[in-house]
């Protein structure tokens, strides 16, 4: 029951967000950024805004549609190249060991040290504000942490039995790796990656906020949230909607990182035979 | 007629770097050879070097362990002189391995069909879908129950001795010359340590395997082996034919496993009231040289059994 619970509403949610990103377009007939009209300035929700309008007159509900678009695009890209970049190193680290161990282990070592945020900040200077170098930035900064957690379950599953009874079968390392160490470590990976798709949206966020991230008219969750800041006040409604999506976003792949590795372990399946 | 040996294996030292650049040998020149179709048994002690030989068989020693000399020729071929690849070609497929651990010894995330299919799309170049078909019939070789429906098992789903049948079925599945059995059925109880051993007597005689086969259980070795070599730190002390080492052990070592063997029946038929006790365990093997070898360990017979 709980497996199914988890997984049906983080599933829901997600869906719910990447389906409104993807058909943003046919659920409002307004356009994000040429909508403005100061004579509709911070409308509270009503039957014609039904988030509001910001402080330019754009309809609230068509940008957070919009802003999905970007928040989910940064998210789940920037989080595949880092649980790609994170697995490889870590499981060819952990199986290979040696001087390649000591490497990414060191190279993993410093970027824990260095807050990734701050990283991800130096790359966007070096590479300019836009989608690209924000994937690039994000992608490259946020590895560490998936890195160690596949560096130590090879670790551990490569002393198990059918580790060893794989070699003895004359299973080649890339064969034992996508056999037999790769599916028993997706969990905690996918776990990861989801908490990660989470992060990717807020650091978006903070980096948009401080200039350095999507360029408005454009809207993002995260630079929708910095427009809403000096209206805080007046107009609180443009901050709460971009605000409750990133929220029910974040909630929504972690809810289903969970369903997903329970659903993925035969263990927690009913027993068929 | 002298029959070309399958396995022969000559001079094998393992040895262990030890400080000051010195070498514990963990296996100490040991020479056997294994005929075609023959079950050879190494029986001893934990400690004795029985894996370790057979992992240096197989090519698997672990660092910092390496096979320092010796030869293992292999169908005419040593192979200590092949290369990684032409080795990780020969496991599976030419030798085989099974473990005493059938619980650890399956992947627990693929079905069984799949892991025993796997063995022929990576020797033979079948397809998935014809190997899926060869591994229903290997599952019903090793008298797995419904295979048509067990190979969609997982390996949580099955017991300890049907999992040990499914390792058989694996390490068979390309028959193999020779299958390496390392306590096959150590870990099971022993009603279903009598099906598995008969199970794998009768496959290998069945297919022309040659069989060796590791235990500690003097029992299992005499049911299943033509000829046994006894191991005691590191060395091959006694190699007999069973029937012959079982009715005239001559090596003290034998005897005292032989000794310590529960019998049924009349303790005064056999000539003794109790189980004979080895002092103490094997001596830092650095310091033991040739001749005191089994020395400092004495036998006493009537002993106390300790609890």
């Amino acid at each position: 029951m709980h497996l199914r619970f988890n997984l049906l509403l983080g599933g829901i949610l997600s869906a719910v967000v990447v389906l409104g990103g993807i058909f943003a377009s046919w659920l409002t007939p307004l356009d994000p950024i040429m909508s403005a009209d100061l004579m509709n300035a911070e409308m509270p929700p009503g039957r014609e805004f039904w988030f509001g309008t910001d402080a330019q007159g754009r309809d609230i509900y068509t940008r957070v549609l919009y802003g999905a678009q970007v928040s989910l695009a940064v998210g789940v890209i920037s989080q595949l190249i880092n649980s790609f970049i994170g697995t490889a190193l870590g499981v060819s680290a952990g199986y290979w060991g040696g001087w390649w161990d000591d490497l990414v282990n060191g190279l993993t070592n410093v970027m824990l040290a260095i807050p990734s945020l701050i990283f991800a900040l130096a790359v966007m200077a070096v590479l300019g504000p836009g989608l690209s170098s924000l994937l690039i930035a994000l992608g490259l900064t946020n590895w560490s942490w998936t890195c160690r957690i596949a560096r130590s379950s090879t670790l551990s599953l490569k002393s198990q039995g059918y580790v060893q009874a794989a070699k003895t079968m004359g299973y080649g390392d890339i064969r034992i790796m996508f056999g037999q160490l790769l599916p028993n470590m997706i969990g905690p990976i996918l776990v990861m990656a989801t908490l990660g798709i989470g992060s990717a949206v807020l650091s978006e966020a903070a980096l948009s906020f401080l200039g350095l991230g999507i360029h408005p008219p454009t809207p993002s969750w995260g630079n929708m949230l910095t427009d809403a800041r000096e209206l805080i006040v007046i107009a609180p409604w443009a901050a709460i909607f971009p605000g409750l999506a990133i929220f029910l976003t974040v909630l929504g792949f972690n809810l289903l990182g969970d369903g997903l590795r329970d659903a993925l372990d035969p263990h927690m399946r009913t027993r068929r035979v | 007629m002298t029959v070309q040996p399958l396995l022969d294996v000559k001079n094998l030292t393992v040895s262990l770097p030890a400080a000051g650049g010195r070498q514990h040998g963990i296996v100490r020149d040991i020479s056997f050879n294994i005929l075609p179709g023959e079950a050879y048994g190494l029986v001893g002690e934990s400690g004795s070097g029985k894996s370790v030989t057979s992992l240096a068989v197989i090519g698997l020693l672990k660092k910092p362990l390496r096979t320092s000399a010796g030869q293992i020729v292999f169908k005419g071929t040593d192979l200590r002189t092949l290369s990684s690849r032409a080795m990780r070609r020969l496991r599976g497929d030419r030798v085989a391995m099974i473990f005493q651990e059938p619980m650890t010894a399956l992947n627990p995330l693929a079905t069984v069909g799949r892991q025993i299919a796997e063995m022929f799309v990576l020797h033979q170049g079948k397809t998935w879908k014809e190997a899926h078909e060869l591994a229903v019939g290997a599952l019903a070789s090793v008298r797995v129950p419904a295979p048509e429906q067990r190979v969609h098992a997982y390996p949580h789903q099955m017991s300890g001795g049907m999992r040990q049948r499914v390792m058989i079925a694996i390490a068979l599945a390309c028959n193999p010359d020779l299958l390496i059995a390392d306590e096959p059925t150590t870990a099971l109880d022993v009603t279903v340590q009598a099906e598995v051993l008969k199970l794998i007597q009768e496959l290998c005689t069945a297919r022309g395997t040659a069989v060796l086969l590791i235990s500690h259980d003097l029992g299992v070795i005499a049911n299943m082996c033509q000829r046994v070599g006894v191991m005691y730190a590191g060395k091959i002390v006694e190699e007999r034919d069973t029937y012959e080492l079982f009715s005239d052990p001559w090596h003290d070592y034998t005897k005292g496993l032989l000794g310590a063997l529960p019998r049924l029946g009349s303790r005064q038929r056999h000539g003794r009231s109790r189980l004979v006790d080895i002092d103490s365990i094997i001596d830092d093997r650095s310091r033991l040289t040739e001749r005191l070898c089994f020395e400092p360990r004495k036998l006493r017979a009537g002993a106390e059994v300790r609890p």
